[in-house]
Parts: structure tokens; C-alpha cells; sequence
């Protein structure tokens, strides 16, 4: 065989626009803060507004943020997703009510070592019910979507009522840990505690998220799978196995954000995890389904725009989340950062 | 005649057909079978669901689309016709107009929903409705100027469907086998007759060509849409139809009820017992929405006075009192429903017809 | 003879209600190329595809090196060292080119020696270490592709139309390659639509159609007998 000619490979280069393109969700962020900024007249009121709704879009973010990987990698569609968030909230509310003389007591260190334990105690609730959950309702109907939605939804229907049969049917209201409680004044604007505390387990799960996903050979995995888990089969991985503990994973974080959620709200009822799925859609859907990324920019939109629009006229605050959804999706129709799947 | 009735579309199944002819005997005679207000006002319910059910299935059985917002286009019917009754006065005009917009207006903005979310996803769609659904219902829970809020409206009808109206005073000394004639009896029938109709034409929807190609998407999308169906066009079209069949059953409601409210019309539970209805009595058959929606009226207007009596019976014992409480039902049926899903995808009626 | 790298015995696989595989038979020995060829749609891709384990026999038997693998999982069957380069090449293209090659490495960290000789083969692969693999031309793709099964050594590779819809520069490095694999001694199950490289790369041919294994024989003996090619492969096989 004659010596082929040297391959000599170029990269077309991209205009602007396209090289742009990618990063074009990331700058709607600031691009909203600034439209906030803008509308709302009082520099005091937008700081305290924003800190809201980053706070809101953080604890989105963490309870969203397993059902979008679980539905890239497996093709499953969980709707009932929401019971761990009611599960987590229940479960981390009855440990802090436990450790009340914890919570109560004036001392940062015994009011943090009493959420620490609250939240570890609904993780792993979460965590074990989420492997459970998958082993009963979700296998069964891989590659079936209708049947998946059917189940899940009476999974949660179930585990719902298996709250008010443990708890009681009554919501249950609670305060936040003594120290979390009140705000600070910074700038003009008071800023509650607890949303800060938010918003820094926010960042903070969302980093260790990123550096899994991206760093490990697991997080390589489960990117490769989202895109082709076939492939990812035949180099020799078992996928089932991976997306068991995502799905876990998922879970887990779904009940930290339950019990964030439950003390941002200072109420919880067996419901509030399917009202949270409203929103956990609408940033899935937004975000692109299957990107964690996508799913956080998605997240800290919808926070910060039910803030500023409740301040700005309360009355819309409710549907200007399905308007933003409209709107991406006329923009792009597969969510943000739409995820490429083989075949 | 009944096979023309039916669209060809037959109960192939001896017990099917007789439980079916059972449940159409009862409903048609109910006032007269079953006289007092509580049985006559579950026979209406009945009807209603039937229709209401029967336009879900031809979404999710027919279409394989899960629609979460099927209680939404159920409440733009109903407060149609309260609405245009607190508006334009008692009058069957006013029920008229509002049942004619309120079917027009479900069926746009389930335009609306299918062509932003059918076009990419057939899950987008479940998951939109589910989002779009409850901020309708928060939405009309808060203008309560126009929708009467958490209260809902009462508004007035036509005298003749009110109990105040009495007829056949010559003929039939005002009673019919002991039955009083008066206006709450030509309501149910209009009721009944609006239920029947409405059934009628959606066995015929799903027996025409249109009805097929929907089969056809939901076995195979790709190979539909090789042979050259547009996909979306016709997942669209059994959307604005499904929705404003809903917005009629809702009507119907509001005539019977003489009362909107967003607990009886808009919310997520009724939207789930129209799930357990569908999956329960069979998807993709039609018939199973009459099997459907029967047993799940009866059970829940009566096997809740039994669970109540059996958790008496356990008392004592922890926990298990609560597990059975009257209050816990859809814990059983949230079970019943996954069981269905896996073992039964096919509900009663399909367990019937293959018996046969 | 010594016994065959893998071996299939009377394998039969339907995809939903079609039977694409009807007994198939067919021997791998080891160390050398086996060409598997035949016109479009007869079961070239389904046979590998069997063999992975993406699609089941309903029927017959898959021997790797006298061990039944018939109903082993994808990833078991990958394990027991199994490179595979589907029709599609399934590339991660939200990943970039190391971390396709990382993944590859499945029992452990990429060979440096080893990966020298993929840079060697491909450079491509060299320069565009960094990005992200869904930025590489086709070819680069189908470079990364076989890269990724040569990663590691493998008791057999399973190959399907590597210079598929290739300019003729990138076929012959995708050649070269492959033949610098088989002169490793190792052990390749190559689907080739391209007869120009089937004919310098292949020991033994076997000849599908209608899902069944048609002939087999010394790739040479088919190579000069066009009668015979005409017979059993019809137009596709023109030599290109």
C-alpha cells in the first residue's frame, strides 16, 4: 500500500456569534439581575429581592437537579420526584424538632451541628427510599414513558399518604435554628440569614457537582451515558449499576433540598413535594433535559424571577415562571443547553 | 342501529357488553331506579366522568400523550357557564354561550400547549400541563373579582332545571312511578342526554381515520411519520379535541352543580382520580371510561364507609387503624393504580375482552 | 488449527418481529483478520452487534475463546476483552478526546507506550487532545473511534466499516492502522464495505446474505476470483 499523503487537520474557524452561543444561557443571569436592577427602584429592595431569589433558585437547583441526570442517563422520567422532597423535609424537620434544645440554643456551632445531623438523617432517608423506589417502581418500565409517568405519579400518590399516615394529616410548622434566623443589613438592603446559608449549600453542591461530573472517572461515565450508554456498555461499564446510584444520589439531594425548602417555607405539608415539582419541571425543561448545568442556570432564572416579579406585581408572580418558560422555549426549543444524544 | 350507534365499535366481550347495558339501564333510569338525592346526584357524577374520562382516554390511550391539565380545560367549561349565567342572567342562551366559549377557549390554549411542547417531546407535554394546570389553578383562586376566588360562584340557571319547577300536573298528577316531576329531574336528563351525545361522538372520533392514525403514532412514531402522517398535527388536533370535549363535561357540571369552585373542577386530585379512572376501567378502549368511572364513583361515595369500618375493626392495633381510615383511600388506590399499571396496562376492559 | 479466538454457532436474532440472523456460523482464529462481508442488510451489523451483546441470540451459541458469552451482559462481554467500533462510531462528543480515551482504559490508566502508538497512527488525535470530541471531522471521529478500542489490548476487536463515508487520504491511515494492529498479532473481526481494504487487510473471508453466512474461505482466494465475487456479493462488491 503507497504512503498516503500526511493528514493535515484544520479547525474551521467560528464567527463570534457561534463561539458565543454556548455561553449565551450563563449571561442571561446577570442579563436578569440587570433587567432587575433596572426595574425595581430601590437599590436596597433589588439586593435583598436578588439574594431571594438566588437563595430559591439554589434550593431549586439541588432538588431538580438529580431528575434531570436521571432522565439523561436513563431515559427515565421521574414524577415522583417530589415525594423525596417531602420525605426529606419530614424527616430533617422531625430531627431538628428533636434536637430542639440544639436549634433553640443561641450557639452557631450547636444550631449548624443539629441541621448538619437533620439533613444527613433525610439524606439518607432519601437515599435508601430512592433505591428502593427504583428497585419497585421505576425498573420495571424502562423504556416505556407513559407507563414511567403513570407509576411514578402513584408512587408519589402513595408515599404522599404514607406521610400523613406517619405525621398526621396536618401541616407542621417550624422555625429555623436560632442563629439562622433574622437578617443582616448590608448595603441598604436587610438580607435573611438563612437565605445566604442557601445560597452558599447551593454553590457548594453545585461545585462538588461539577467536580464529580467532571474530574472523576464516575462523573465521565455518567456524562458519557447521558449522550450513549450503549457505548459506554460495550467499553465495559455496567450503566445500570451507575444509574442506580445517581438515582440514589438524585434522592438524597432531593431530600436536602426538602429540608431546605421546609425551612425557607417554615411550614411543610405531605404536598409540598409535588408543588415543588411544578417548578423542578419548569427548570428541567428550560434548562435542557439531562444538563446539570443548564438545570442550575434554569434554577437561579426562576428564583430570581418570582422575586422580582412579586415585588413588582404579586399577582403574576405565578405565571411569570410559565412566561419564562415560553419564552426559552421559543428560543430554544430543547431548553437551554440542549443535551446531544447519540442516535 | 346500535352498531351504527357505536361506530362499529363493538363490546366484544358477552360480560363487558351486559355490564356496559347494565350501567347504560341505571344511569338512563336512575331518577326512577334509584330515587334520592344522594344516589341520583352520584348517577350524575357518573355521566359526567364518563365524558370527562372518555376525552382524557383519547389523549392517553389513544394518543400515548399524558396530559396533566385535562381538570384545567374540565373548569374553563364549567366557569364558562357560570360565568355567562352570572353575567348574562338565567337562560339557556347563558349555558349555551358559556359551554360554546368554554370548549372554544380549552381548545386554544391546548393549541397552545401541543404546539409548544408536542412539537418536541411527547414528555414535555406531561410535564408542561402539569406546570400550566396549577398556575391556572392559583390564578383563579386569586382573582377572586372574576372567579369568586377560593369560594367559587353560585350562580343561577334556567327555572325549568331548578327543583322549584313542576310539570305534568294534568297528566300525571305531577308524579311518574312516585318520581316527582320537576326541574331537577329534566336536569339530570339533560345531564344524561349531553353525556350520552358527547360519548357517542368520541367512540366516533376514535373509529374514524383520524382515530387510527392516532393508533398508529402511538405504536411507532418514526414509521407514522415515514409513511407520511404529520406527527404533530394530529397529536395537536386530539389535544384541542380531548380539551374541549373536557370543557363540555365541565359544563355539564356546572348545570348540575348550579356551583363552580376550584376544589371541584381544577384540582390535582381530581386530575388523579381521572387517572385511576383511565387505567382502572382500560386505556384506548372508550368503554373502559363508562367501567372506569362507574366503579370509581361508587367506590369512593361507599368503600370509604367501609374502610372507616374496617379500621374500627382494627383498633387497638398501631398504625393499621390509620393505614385503613377512610381519610387514607387513595393510599390503597395509589397502590391499586401501580399494580394496574404493571399487571393489568389494559384495565378491566381489556381483561374482559381477551376472556372472550 | 488451534482453536478460534470466537466462535458462533448457529445464531439467530430478531429485532422486534424481524429475524435478521438465521444460524449464522462463523469462526474468528486468532491472530489473525477476519473480513465479514456482504451487501447492505444482510446481518453484517447485527452480527457484531450479537456478539456485544446490544442485541441477544434467540438461538445458537457465542464461544470467546471456548467460554460461552452468549447471554453474559454488554460490559461483562467488554471486560473479557472485546474492543468494539460500532457502524456509528459512538463517540461521546460532549467529551473531549482524553477523556474518550480515558474511559476506554477500562481496567485501569492509559498506557503511555500505548498511546504513543495511537498518536503515531492517528496525530490528530495528538492535537486535538484537548477538545471536545464532538468538534472533530468525521474521519478524526472514526480515528478516535478505533483509538478507543486499541486503548487497551484486547483479545478481539470487533469492527465495523471503519472507512465508511471517508475521504481516500483518511482511508488509508484508517489502513494503515489496521494493519499495524494486525501485525500485533491481534485478533479483528472487520466489517469492509471497501474492497481496496478488505482485500489488504484480510486472512479469511465469510460472505453473509439473508442473515446467513454464505461462504468462508481465504480472503487471497476470493480477491482473484471475480466470478466468485460477482456470485456472492453481486454489484456492492465492485472493487472501488
Amino acid at each position: 500500500m503507497t504512503a498516503a499523503p500526511e493528514h493535515a487537520p484544520t479547525m474551521a474557524k467560528m464567527s463570534l456569534a457561534d463561539r458565543l452561543a454556548p455561553w449565551m444561557p450563563l449571561l442571561l443571569v446577570p442579563a436578569l439581575c440587570i433587567l432587575g436592577f433596572l426595574a425595581i427602584p430601590n437599590t436596597g429592595s433589588w439586593l435583598t429581592l436578588t439574594v431571594a431569589g438566588l437563595a430559591m433558585g439554589m434550593m431549586i437547583f439541588i432538588m431538580a437537579s438529580g431528575l434531570t441526570l436521571v432522565f439523561g442517563l436513563m431515559d427515565v422520567i421521574n414524577f415522583g420526584h417530589g415525594a423525596f422532597v417531602s420525605v426529606g423535609a419530614f424527616v430533617g424537620i422531625s430531627v431538628i424538632l428533636a434536637l430542639s434544645h440544639m436549634a433553640e440554643a443561641p450557639s452557631l456551632m450547636l444550631n449548624l451541628i443539629a441541621l448538619l445531623v437533620a439533613v444527613i438523617g433525610a439524606m439518607l432517608a432519601t437515599g435508601v427510599m430512592g433505591w428502593a423506589f427504583e428497585k419497585v417502581i421505576v425498573e420495571p418500565v424502562y423504556g416505556f414513558h407513559l407507563k414511567q409517568i403513570l407509576v411514578t405519579m402513584g408512587g408519589l400518590i402513595v408515599v404522599e399518604q404514607l406521610i400523613i399516615v406517619l405525621w398526621g394529616p396536618e401541616e407542621i410548622y417550624i422555625s429555623r435554628p436560632e442563629m439562622l434566623k433574622g437578617a443582616i443589613t448590608f448595603a441598604g438592603a436587610a438580607l435573611e440569614k438563612y437565605r445566604l446559608v442557601a445560597v452558599g449549600i447551593g454553590l457548594l453542591v453545585f461545585a462538588a457537582m461539577r467536580l464529580v461530573l467532571r474530574h472523576t472517572k464516575i462523573g465521565l461515565i455518567v456524562r458519557a451515558g447521558v449522550q450513549n450508554g450503549e457505548m459506554v456498555q460495550a467499553l465495559g461499564y455496567r450503566l445500570r449499576l451507575v444509574f442506580i446510584g445517581v438515582f440514589i444520589a438524585g434522592s438524597a439531594l432531593a431530600g436536602l433540598g426538602g429540608v431546605m425548602w421546609g425551612l425557607y417555607q417554615e411550614v411543610i405539608t405531605a404536598h409540598m413535594g409535588n408543588q415543588a415539582m411544578i417548578l423542578i419541571f419548569i427548570v428541567v425543561i428550560i434548562g435542557g433535559l439531562g444538563s446539570v448545568e443548564g438545570c442550575f442556570i434554569g434554577a437561579l432564572l426562576v428564583g430570581l424571577t418570582q422575586n422580582y416579579v412579586a415585588f413588582l406585581e404579586p399577582k403574576l408572580a405565578l405565571i411569570s415562571n410559565i412566561g419564562l418558560m415560553v419564552a426559552i422555549l421559543m428560543w430554544r426549543p430543547m431548553g437551554m443547553i440542549p443535551v446531544v444524544k447519540a442516535k | 342501529m346500535i352498531n351504527s350507534l357505536l361506530s362499529g365499535d363493538l363490546p366484544r366481550s358477552k360480560l363487558l357488553a351486559l355490564l356496559l347495558g347494565a350501567i347504560v339501564i341505571c344511569l338512563a333510569l336512575a331518577p326512577f331506579l334509584f330515587p334520592g338525592v344522594r344516589t341520583v346526584d352520584t348517577a350524575a357524577r357518573i355521566c359526567i366522568f364518563i365524558v370527562l374520562v372518555a376525552s382524557y382516554d383519547l389523549l392517553l390511550g389513544y394518543g400515548g400523550i399524558v396530559s396533566f391539565a385535562h381538570t384545567m380545560f374540565f373548569g374553563v367549561g364549567a366557569y364558562g357557564v357560570a360565568l355567562a349565567s352570572t353575567h348574562m342572567g338565567r337562560g339557556f342562551d347563558a349555558i349555551a354561550v358559556g359551554a360554546a366559549s368554554g370548549a372554544i377557549i380549552a381548545a386554544l390554549l391546548a393549541l397552545v400547549i401541543g404546539l409548544f411542547s408536542l412539537r418536541v417531546r411527547a414528555i414535555f407535554f406531561a410535564m408542561i400541563t402539569l406546570a400550566v394546570a396549577s398556575a391556572v389553578a392559583v390564578l383563579v383562586s386569586q382573582m377572586s373579582g372574576l372567579t369568586g376566588g377560593e369560594d367559587g360562584l353560585t350562580f343561577k340557571l334556567p327555572r325549568e332545571l331548578g327543583p322549584a319547577f313542576k310539570f305534568g300536573k294534568e297528566t300525571f298528577d305531577g308524579t311518574l312511578f312516585g318520581v316527582k316531576l320537576n326541574g331537577k329531574l329534566l336536569a339530570y336528563y339533560f345531564v344524561f342526554l349531553g353525556a350520552l351525545i358527547l360519548f357517542l361522538g368520541m367512540l366516533r372520533v376514535v373509529n374514524s381515520p383520524f382515530g387510527r392514525v392516532l393508533q398508529a403514532l402511538r405504536e411507532n412514531d418514526f414509521r407514522a411519520e415515514a409513511i407520511g402522517y404529520r406527527v404533530v398535527y394530529y397529536r395537536v388536533a386530539a389535544t384541542c379535541l380531548s380539551a374541549a370535549v373536557a370543557a363540555l363535561a365541565g359544563s355539564l357540571y356546572a348545570v348540575w352543580l348550579r356551583y363552580v369552585g376550584p376544589d371541584t373542577t381544577l384540582s390535582m386530585e381530581i386530575m388523579i382520580d381521572i387517572l385511576l379512572m383511565v387505567v382502572i376501567g382500560g386505556m384506548g378502549t372508550m368503554y373502559g371510561a363508562i367501567i372506569g368511572a362507574t366503579l370509581f364513583v361508587l367506590a369512593q361515595n361507599y368503600l370509604q364507609n367501609l374502610m372507616g369500618a374496617a379500621s374500627g375493626l382494627v383498633e387497638g392495633i398501631p398504625i393499621l387503624p390509620e393505614l385503613l381510615s377512610a381519610d387514607r383511600w387513595l393510599l390503597w388506590l395509589g397502590v391499586l393504580f401501580i399494580l394496574s399499571v404493571y399487571f393489568f396496562p389494559t384495565g378491566v376492559v381489556g381483561r374482559l375482552r381477551q376472556q372472550s | 488449527m488451534s482453536e478460534p479466538i470466537l466462535k458462533l454457532e448457529d445464531v439467530y436474532t430478531n429485532i422486534a418481529q424481524y429475524h435478521i440472523l438465521q444460524g449464522v456460523n462463523l469462526e474468528v482464529p486468532a491472530g489473525a483478520v477476519t473480513m465479514l462481508l456482504g451487501r447492505n442488510g444482510v446481518g453484517k451489523t447485527t452480527t457484531l452487534r450479537t456478539i456485544i451483546g446490544h442485541w441477544r441470540a434467540h438461538r445458537g451459541r457465542i464461544l470467546l475463546d471456548g467460554e460461552d458469552i452468549t447471554t453474559l451482559p454488554t460490559p461483562s462481554i467488554a471486560r473479557a476483552g472485546v474492543g468494539f467500533v460500532p457502524e456509528d462510531m459512538g463517540i461521546f462528543s460532549d467529551l473531549t478526546v482524553e477523556e474518550n480515551m480515558v474511559l476506554a482504559a477500562v481496567s485501569g490508566k492509559l498506557d503511555s507506550a500505548r498511546l504513543d502508538w495511537i498518536f503515531q497512527a492517528f496525530p490528530p488525535l495528538k492535537t486535538f487532545w484537548k477538545s471536545e470530541a464532538g468538534t472533530l471531522s468525521g474521519g478524526q471521529k472514526q480515528m478516535l473511534s478505533i483509538a478507543r478500542a486499541m486503548a487497551e489490548e484486547r483479545r478481539l476487536y470487533l469492527i465495523d466499516e471503519p472507512t465508511k463515508g471517508l475521504a481516500p487520504a483518511i482511508v488509508s491511515t484508517m489502513a494503515r492502522a489496521l494493519r499495524d494492529l494486525k501485525n500485533q498479532g491481534a485478533s479483528v473481526l472487520l466489517v469492509e464495505q471497501n474492497f481496496a481494504v478488505a482485500k489488504a487487510l484480510g486472512d479469511s473471508a465469510n460472505v453473509m446474505d439473508d442473515g446467513r453466512m454464505i461462504w468462508s474461505g481465504e480472503m487471497a482466494e476470493l480477491a482473484t476470483d471475480a466470478a466468485l465475487q460477482e456470485r456472492l456479493m453481486g454489484l456492492s462488491m465492485e472493487a472501488h
